[in-house]
C-alpha cells in the first residue's frame, strides 16, 4: 500500500465483548474479511464492564478512536450488561463534546457472533472515521499525567 | 508479587499464521520484553511436541505465567491452560494472544500485520503479569435433564440420557409427541414407514421409567446456572385426564365446531376435541381451548355429556411447574416456509399448490386420503405433478439464502412414491442441483431419475398460476435454454425449511445465540457442534439446522452423551474469575446490589458487599457501577485493563 505512509494512521482500541462481538471478529477471520489493522482488540467479558474511566484512560493514552463491541439488545450473554453500556457510552459520549473532544472517537456498536461481516464493516469504517476526524488532541493535554502506578 | 517470569509461545499454524506474520520477528521483539523470560516459536503449538515445548519450558525457565500467541481462546484455550496444569503451573496463568483470526487471516501486509501480532502478543503479556493462580468454584448439581422438544431428536436425546440412568423431563409444545416424522410417510432412501419406526420410540420414551413426559406444554424461562438450572414449564390445560380418556371418540363426534387439522397440514379439518393422529402419545384426546365454543363459562360441553369415563375436566388452568435441571438440551425442530410467502406459485391462493408435507399426509396410508392420491381442490387423481425444488431456498434476494438439505431427497420420494401409486402418472421435477450427499442417497436419486415417467428439468420454475380450469407452472430449462409452460393437475412445492417460529423467543430466555437464519448457534460449527456457548445447555435436530432424520439422531444423541457427560460428574466446577470485594474499599452504597443481574452480590453484616461466587458469572456489570473501584472482576482488574491499554497504544 503505497500511500500508506503519508497517510494518518490512527490508533484505535476495541473492547469486545466475549459472547458476540469477539466472537464475531473470529468469525471474520475464519471467513477470512480482510479490514485495516489499525484496531487491537481487547477481550472483555461483556460490554457493560466497559467503565467511563477504561475509555478515558485509552483516550488519555493516545488512542485516536476507542469502539465498544456488544451483543444486540436483548442477546446480551449477561442478560442486561448492553444496555447499561449503552447508558453508559451515550452520556460518556455527551461529556466528551462539552470537554471538546469530538465523540466520533466513541464508538458502540452491537456485533452478535454470526455477523463477521459486521465486525469488518465496522472497523473499515471506523477507522476511516477516525481517519477524517484526526489525530487525538487528549495526549499532548495530559502529558503530564503520570505512569499507571498500580500493580 | 514476585518478579514475572513470561513464557511467550508463538505458533505458525503451519502456514496460517506465518504466512502473514513473520513469528520469528513477535518471538524476537517479546524476548526483549523485561517480564518475558522465555520465547518459543513452532508450527503447531496445539500439537503435541508443541504442548511439550510449553511444559518443558514452564519447568525448565520457572514460569510465572503463559501467553500462546495462537488462535482465539474460543478455539485452543482449554488446551493450553490443561497442558501448562500438567507442567504444574495454574491454568489460570495462561493466556492466549489471537494473532490468527483477529491478524493473519484479516491482514495481508506483512509488516502491518506482525507489528500487530507483537502489540496484542503485549497486551497479554501485560494481563497475564497480574494474573492470579486460581481454584475453580465447585458446585454440586441435580441430577435431571431437560429436553425440549419431542420430535425423532428430543426423543432419542431423551432415550440416551434415561438409559445412563438419570431423571429427564420431555417438554412438548404440542398434544403428542412424535414432531414432524409422524407426518411422514415413508422415510427416504430406504422407503421404510416412517410411523412405523417412529412409535416404538415414543412409546418407549413415555414408558421409560426415567423418563418424565409433558406434553402440551412450554418452557416459558430459565434462571440459574449450569448443574443448577431451574426451569419454568407451563403445562397447557387439555381438559381432558388422559388417565380416564379411553380413546373412544364419542366426543369428537358430537364436538360441533370444526377447525383445520394441523397434523394434516390444514387438508382436513379436526374437531375442537381431537387426537392429532390415533398412535398419539399420549393416547387421549385434547380440548383445543381456541377452537371450543367456550369453556369459560361454559356453552357447549357437548363432549362432557358423551364422555363415559368422565375424562372430561372443564376446571382444568394452566399450571406452572418449576423443575431442577443439570442441563438442558433444545431440540425445538423446524417449520416450513410459509406459502404464503410464495406469490409467484400461487401459494396460499391456489388449493392445488401444496408444499410437502402436506403431499407427505396424501401418500400416507393414515392420512386424510387413505394413501389414495387425491388432489385438494376436487378430489381427483392428478396425472401430472409437477414437483418445484428450492422453493424459498437458495434465493437470498426473495427468501431464504439457505439450501434446506433435505428437498431434494424427499421429492424424489414423493416422484417415486407418486408413480407407485398411479402407473400411468407423471412427475416433472424442477431443480436447481441435486444435493444426495448422505449414504445410499445418489443411488436413490438415481433411481428416480431411471423412472421413464419422472422427469429432472434443470431450472427454477417462475411462475404457478391458473388460466380457466388449467394450472399452468412456467419456468426456464437451463440446460436446453427453452422456456416451459407446463400444465398440471397438481404442484408440490418442496417449501423452506426454518426454524420452528418458538425458536427465537427460547433461545431468548435460554440465553444462548442464533445465527443469521434464526437456526440456534452451536458454540464451534465443526467441533462443538451440539453445544451451546451456555454451559450446560446443549442444541440438537433441525432447530440447529435443516438436516434428515439420521443426522438428526445422531445430534440427538451427541447431545445426550454431551449432557450425560456432566450429569455423571460428582461435582462441576465454574469459572473462578469472578467479581471479588475489597472489603477496604467498599462503602456499603449497595450499587452493585441492584445492578447484579444474577443475585450474586448481597450486604453482608458489616454493612460491605459480598459476592456469591457460585452465583457470579463475571460479566463484570459492578465494577463498571461500582463508584470505589472496590469490586475487581479477578484476573481482570481495572489496573490490568489500563495495562493492556497501555501496551495496545505503544510504538513498536
Amino acid at each position: 500500500m503505497s500511500d500508506r505512509t503519508d497517510r494518518f494512521e490512527p490508533k484505535i482500541v476495541a473492547f469486545l465483548c466475549r459472547w458476540c462481538s469477539y466472537a464475531g471478529a473470529d468469525l471474520a477471520g475464519v471467513s477470512r474479511l480482510s479490514y485495516p489493522p489499525n484496531v487491537i482488540p481487547i477481550r472483555v467479558n461483556c460490554s457493560g464492564r466497559v467503565t467511563a474511566g477504561i475509555v478515558l484512560r485509552a483516550l488519555e493514552r493516545g488512542a485516536d478512536g476507542v469502539l465498544i463491541g456488544g451483543c444486540h439488545p436483548g442477546d446480551c450473554h449477561y442478560v442486561s450488561g448492553n444496555y447499561k453500556a449503552r447508558r453508559r457510552i451515550a452520556l460518556l459520549r455527551r461529556a466528551l463534546e462539552e470537554s471538546g473532544i469530538d465523540p466520533r472517537r466513541v464508538r458502540l456498536e452491537w456485533i452478535s457472533a454470526s455477523e463477521g461481516m459486521k465486525f469488518q464493516r465496522t472497523i473499515a469504517a471506523f477507522t476511516d472515521e477516525i481517519r477524517t476526524v484526526g489525530r487525538s488532541p487528549v495526549p499532548e493535554t495530559t502529558a503530564e499525567v503520570g505512569a499507571d502506578a498500580e500493580g | 508479587m514476585p518478579t514475572p517470569r513470561i513464557g511467550v509461545f508463538v505458533c505458525h499454524c503451519g502456514l496460517n499464521i506465518e504466512r502473514t506474520v513473520d513469528t520469528r520477528a513477535v518471538a524476537e521483539a517479546l524476548s526483549r520484553h523485561p517480564a518475558v523470560a522465555h520465547v518459543a516459536d513452532y508450527d503447531y503449538m496445539c500439537s503435541d511436541p508443541g504442548q511439550g515445548l510449553i511444559r518443558e519450558a514452564i519447568d525448565a525457565h520457572r514460569l510465572t505465567g503463559v501467553v500462546v500467541a495462537a488462535c482465539s481462546p474460543a478455539m485452543h484455550e482449554p488446551t493450553f491452560r490443561r497442558a501448562a496444569e500438567e507442567a504444574g503451573l495454574n491454568p489460570y496463568l495462561v493466556e492466549m494472544a489471537n494473532i490468527r483470526e483477529h491478524c493473519s487471516w484479516v491482514h495481508h501486509d506483512r509488516a502491518e500485520a506482525t507489528r500487530k501480532a507483537i502489540v496484542i502478543t503485549r497486551t497479554l503479556v501485560e494481563k497475564v503479569k497480574r494474573n492470579h493462580p486460581l481454584e475453580p468454584v465447585e458446585i454440586d448439581h441435580v441430577d435431571q435433564c431437560l429436553v425440549i422438544g419431542g420430535g425423532i431428536t428430543g426423543i432419542q436425546a431423551a432415550l440416551d440420557v434415561a438409559e445412563s440412568g438419570f431423571q429427564v423431563i420431555l417438554v412438548e409444545k404440542g398434544p403428542s409427541l412424535g414432531g414432524h416424522m409422524a407426518q411422514l410417510s415413508e422415510t427416504f432412501p430406504t422407503l421404510d414407514c416412517s410411523q412405523c419406526i417412529l412409535t416404538p420410540k415414543m412409546v418407549e420414551a413415555a414408558r421409560h421409567p426415567n423418563i418424565r413426559v409433558m406434553t402440551y406444554s412450554e418452557v416459558v424461562g430459565v434462571s440459574g446456572y449450569v448443574g443448577n438450572y431451574v426451569a419454568k414449564i407451563r403445562k397447557n390445560p387439555t381438559y381432558v385426564d388422559p388417565d380416564k380418556c379411553n380413546l373412544c371418540g364419542e366426543c369428537a363426534v358430537v364436538c360441533p365446531q370444526s377447525v383445520k387439522s394441523e397434523f394434516d397440514r390444514g387438508l382436513v379439518e379436526r374437531k375442537a376435541i381431537y387426537i392429532p393422529f390415533q398412535q398419539a402419545i399420549p393416547s387421549s384426546y385434547t380440548l383445543d381451548e381456541d377452537a371450543c365454543l367456550g369453556i369459560r363459562p361454559l356453552r357447549c360441553s357437548e363432549c362432557a355429556k358423551v364422555c363415559e369415563p368422565g375424562a372430561i375436566d372443564f376446571d382444568m388452568r394452566p399450571e406452572i411447574v418449576e423443575e431442577e435441571v443439570a442441563a438442558i438440551i433444545v431440540a425445538t425442530g423446524y417449520e416450513l416456509y410459509s406459502p404464503t410467502r410464495l406469490g409467484e406459485y400461487g401459494g396460499g391462493e391456489i388449493a392445488d399448490v401444496i408444499d410437502g408435507l402436506q403431499f407427505e399426509r396424501i401418500l400416507s396410508a393414515s392420512g386424510p386420503t387413505g394413501g389414495a392420491i387425491r388432489r385438494p381442490s376436487d378430489g381427483r387423481t392428478p396425472k401430472r405433478v409437477v414437483f418445484v425444488q428450492c422453493a424459498g431456498s437458495r434465493d437470498p434476494e426473495n427468501h431464504n439464502a439457505h439450501c434446506s438439505r433435505v428437498c431434494c431427497m424427499y421429492t424424489a420420494k414423493h416422484a417415486l412414491l407418486y408413480r407407485h401409486a398411479v402407473p400411468d402418472g407423471e412427475a416433472v421435477i424442477f431443480y436447481i442441483d441435486i444435493r444426495a450427499g448422505g449414504k445410499g442417497y445418489e443411488e436413490f436419486i438415481q433411481h428416480a431419475t431411471e423412472d421413464e415417467r419422472i422427469l429432472y428439468l434443470r431450472g427454477k420454475a417462475a411462475r404457478v398460476y391458473r388460466d380457466g380450469d388449467r394450472l399452468v407452472v412456467w419456468g426456464v430449462d437451463t440446460l436446453s435454454g427453452r422456456r416451459i409452460e407446463i400444465d398440471a393437475d397438481l404442484v408440490v412445492l418442496a417449501t423452506s425449511i426454518e426454524p420452528h417460529p418458538s425458536t427465537a423467543a427460547l433461545a431468548k430466555a435460554l440465553k444462548i445465540g442464533c445465527g443469521s437464519e434464526g437456526f440456534l448457534k452451536e458454540a464451534h460449527p465443526k467441533l462443538r457442534p451440539v453445544e451451546s456457548l451456555t454451559a450446560g445447555i446443549f442444541v440438537a435436530g433441525a432447530g440447529q439446522g435443516p438436516k434428515d432424520i439420521p443426522d438428526a439422531v445422531a445430534q440427538g444423541s451427541g447431545a445426550a452423551a454431551k449432557a450425560i457427560s456432566l450429569l455423571a460428574r460428582e461435582t462441576l466446577t465454574h469459572s473462578p474469575e469472578v467479581v471479588t470485594i475489597d472489603e477496604s474499599v467498599c462503602g456499603g452504597c449497595g450499587v452493585c446490589v441492584a445492578m447484579c443481574p444474577y443475585s450474586a452480590l448481597s450486604r453482608n453484616g458489616a454493612g460491605v458487599a459480598e459476592c456469591n461466587e457460585v452465583l457470579c458469572e463475571g460479566c463484570g456489570t459492578c465494577v463498571s457501577a461500582c463508584p470505589t473501584g472496590a469490586a475487581q472482576l479477578r484476573n481482570m482488574t481495572d489496573a490490568q485493563v489500563r495495562g493492556m491499554i497501555e501496551v495496545a497504544l505503544a510504538d513498536v
